[in-house]
């Protein structure tokens, strides 16, 4: 009886091993050759909705982490609309978004900045969805709340060091930036025309951070998306102009970037439930969501 | 009958049972050197085209990180050296603090202390890093920008940092190799033969003499181990001290936003491209090296203190 057991156990934690070996391929062929199988399940749960569009499958999108809160928001208003079709996003970064775009990997790879001559030529097509606007952010307590474009492009490049060349408190400026390939500074430093130029004090590697460094440290000076703008931090008008949805708009305000949802190849030549994607930001209920998540539509 | 048969079964079993077990283990310890030889192949096969396509000396030997420029600059030197500099300094002030922590614990401290510092010795190595990087960014870089305040009033050349700087990684790294050193130094004192630390009391020498030139002396090799594993530590964090180093590329002077090799990595990674990217997985290769070079130093010191015991 003893023997048995452990001849049974042996066999079992053999069978187990090589077993567990064989499920995790086998998840992975399940998920990438039968998105159809798993669909037909959801759908036939879901039959009572009457706006289905019919459409089944999957998007799978990479990309971008300042397009997180957009992106996220469209995949569950699209999934909303059309329970037969998952919509997954995963943020990586714009460069990374692409890359697995190229690969194959995935269907859509967002970017927060125009797309690189490398990435074209292999193949990807940059279709833009929304516009975003970048805010100059400094602590809640600095004097200056106001700047010119040229003493802005000064202070980056190191020129002008303390606050009070610029009217406020004897104070020195500290530079805050985001790390090199970041979409966000690429669109800044563009933007202002003072690529490779910039002295960073801090390289920070994520909006968040920049936000807490900035709203912690007298004296700061900093860059983020419009749209996560909160009360800890004063947003700095460029050129006499707010930052905002009319002044980014109408073209008064000049710090903005855009938003890119690239594809491999045309739009039209995608399968039918990322086109019926692309359909859905286009239409009247695609632009609320745009402009709820705090970003300008393309048009 | 049915005992002659049962006994066939039970060898078979047997031989069955040894068989696979023989199987399962050799599969399990070959895991691990699977996972060495595959990190080592893939950190070769990645990190090695940039070298040559850039040039070798334009990356170790240049100290302009300029990666997403029109005229791309790849040199990584600054970041070896914060990386050298840092881990140095760190050991510097932590080595002598954990070291005589050590001594106290194993050899001064009163029972009712070393109640409380042993515990809080374990409690310190099982703290996340993040929460050290957290710490630090709350605490030590705010006091770190009042001190850089004072030191930098006149100064036109200074570029402020709002206190993240090098000081400010390297007290929070002598912070997080202290438990390291302390545990192993502690073992290496308590591992000293008790007839050298009696002989030398007998002789008529103090306790604390007896503790600096005998019992130091003989636990080296263990506190050398300690040293070479804290080393390590130090080297291969990257959470905490990038939230308080600045990650800015300068040579590592101690009030200048610095960026470590582990950093390097873990702050572009996300979207760094193309020539960028392969730049990455050198820094990754240069610190795999870095590692390698030190677990070689470490596996000859034990070696060799192994002999002398023996």
């Amino acid at each position: 009886m003893k023997r048995n057991r452990k001849k049974l156990l042996g066999i079992t934690l053999a069978t187990v091993l090589s077993l567990s070996t064989l499920v995790g391929c086998g998840n992975k062929n399940a998920e990438n050759t039968t998105p159809a199988g798993d669909t037909t399940t959801t759908e036939t749960t879901d039959t009572t909705k009457t706006d289905d569009s019919g459409l089944s499958g999957s998007i799978t999108m990479a990309g971008s982490t300042s397009m997180e809160k957009f992106a996220t928001a469209l995949a569950e208003a699209f999934m909303g609309k059309n329970s037969g079709v998952t919509v997954n996003a995963e943020y990586i970064g714009s460069s990374a978004g692409i890359e697995s775009l190229i690969a194959g990997n995935v269907e859509i790879g967002n970017a927060s900045r125009e797309l690189k001559d490398t990435e074209v030529s292999a193949g990807a097509v940059a279709n833009i969805v929304a516009t975003d606007g970048i805010a100059v952010i400094t602590d809640a307590n600095n004097k200056v709340t106001d700047i010119t474009t040229a003493d802005l492009t000064k202070i980056y490049k190191g020129e002008v060091k303390n606050w009070s060349e610029l009217g406020g408190d004897n104070m020195p400026i500290i530079v805050i930036g985001r790390e090199a390939g970041s979409g966000t500074r690429g669109a800044f430093e563009e933007l202002l025309g003072i690529e490779d130029q910039c002295a960073y004090a801090n390289e920070l590697d994520s909006t968040g951070a920049v936000l807490a460094k900035v709203a912690s440290t007298r004296g700061a000076i900093g860059y983020v998306s419009l749209d996560v703008l909160d009360d800890t931090v004063i947003a700095m008008n460029l050129d006499g102009v707010t930052p905002s949805e009319d002044t980014i708009k109408s073209g008064e305000y000049t710090l903005s970037r855009p938003f890119i949802m690239a594809t491999m190849g045309e739009i039209s030549a995608q399968p039918k439930e990322v086109q019926a994607l692309f359909d859905f930001i286009k239409s009247e209920e695609g632009k609320a969501l745009i402009e709820s998540v705090g970003l300008f539509t393309a048009e | 009958m049915e005992q002659l048969f049962s006994i066939k079964r039970s060898y078979k079993n047997r031989s069955i049972v040894e068989q696979v077990a023989q199987i399962i283990f050799v599969v399990c310890g070959l895991t691990a050197v699977l996972a060495v030889a595959s990190i080592t192949i893939y950190m070769i096969i990645s990190g090695t085209p940039a070298l040559f396509q850039v040039g070798i000396k334009e990356i170790l030997f240049s100290s302009d990180w300029n990666p997403t420029g029109t005229q791309p600059q790849y040199g990584i030197l600054s970041v070896i050296l914060t990386s050298i500099v840092g881990t140095g300094f760190a050991i510097l002030i932590g080595v002598p603090i954990g070291v005589l922590t050590a001594v106290f614990l194993a050899e001064t401290a009163p029972k009712s202390m070393a109640a409380i510092v042993k515990p809080a010795v374990e409690l310190l190595a099982g703290i996340p890093s993040v929460v050290y990087g957290l710490l630090g960014l709350m605490v030590l870089n705010p006091l770190m920008y009042e001190v850089e305040l004072v030191l930098f009033k006149d100064s036109t050349t200074h570029q402020f940092t709002g206190g993240s700087n090098l000081i400010s990684a390297v007290l929070v790294l002598s912070i997080m190799i202290l438990p390291t050193v302390i545990n192993i130094s502690e073992s290496a004192i308590k591992a000293v033969p008790t007839y050298l630390k009696t002989g030398s009391l007998a002789l008529g020498a103090s306790h604390i003499q007896t503790i600096f030139k005998v019992i130091l002396p003989a636990a080296r090799s263990g506190i050398v181990t300690a040293i070479v594993l804290g080393v390590g530590r130090a080297l291969g964090e990257a959470m905490a001290i990038s939230l308080v180093s600045g990650s800015s590329v300068n040579m590592p002077l101690p009030f200048n936003s610095v960026r470590f090799l582990t950093t390097a990595i873990v702050s572009e990674m996300g979207y760094a491209a193309d020539m960028h990217r392969k730049v990455l997985f050198t820094i990754g290769l240069v610190l795999f090296a870095f590692i390698m070079i030190i677990n070689m130093i470490l596996t000859r010191l034990l070696k060799k203190g192994g002999n002398e015991d023996a």
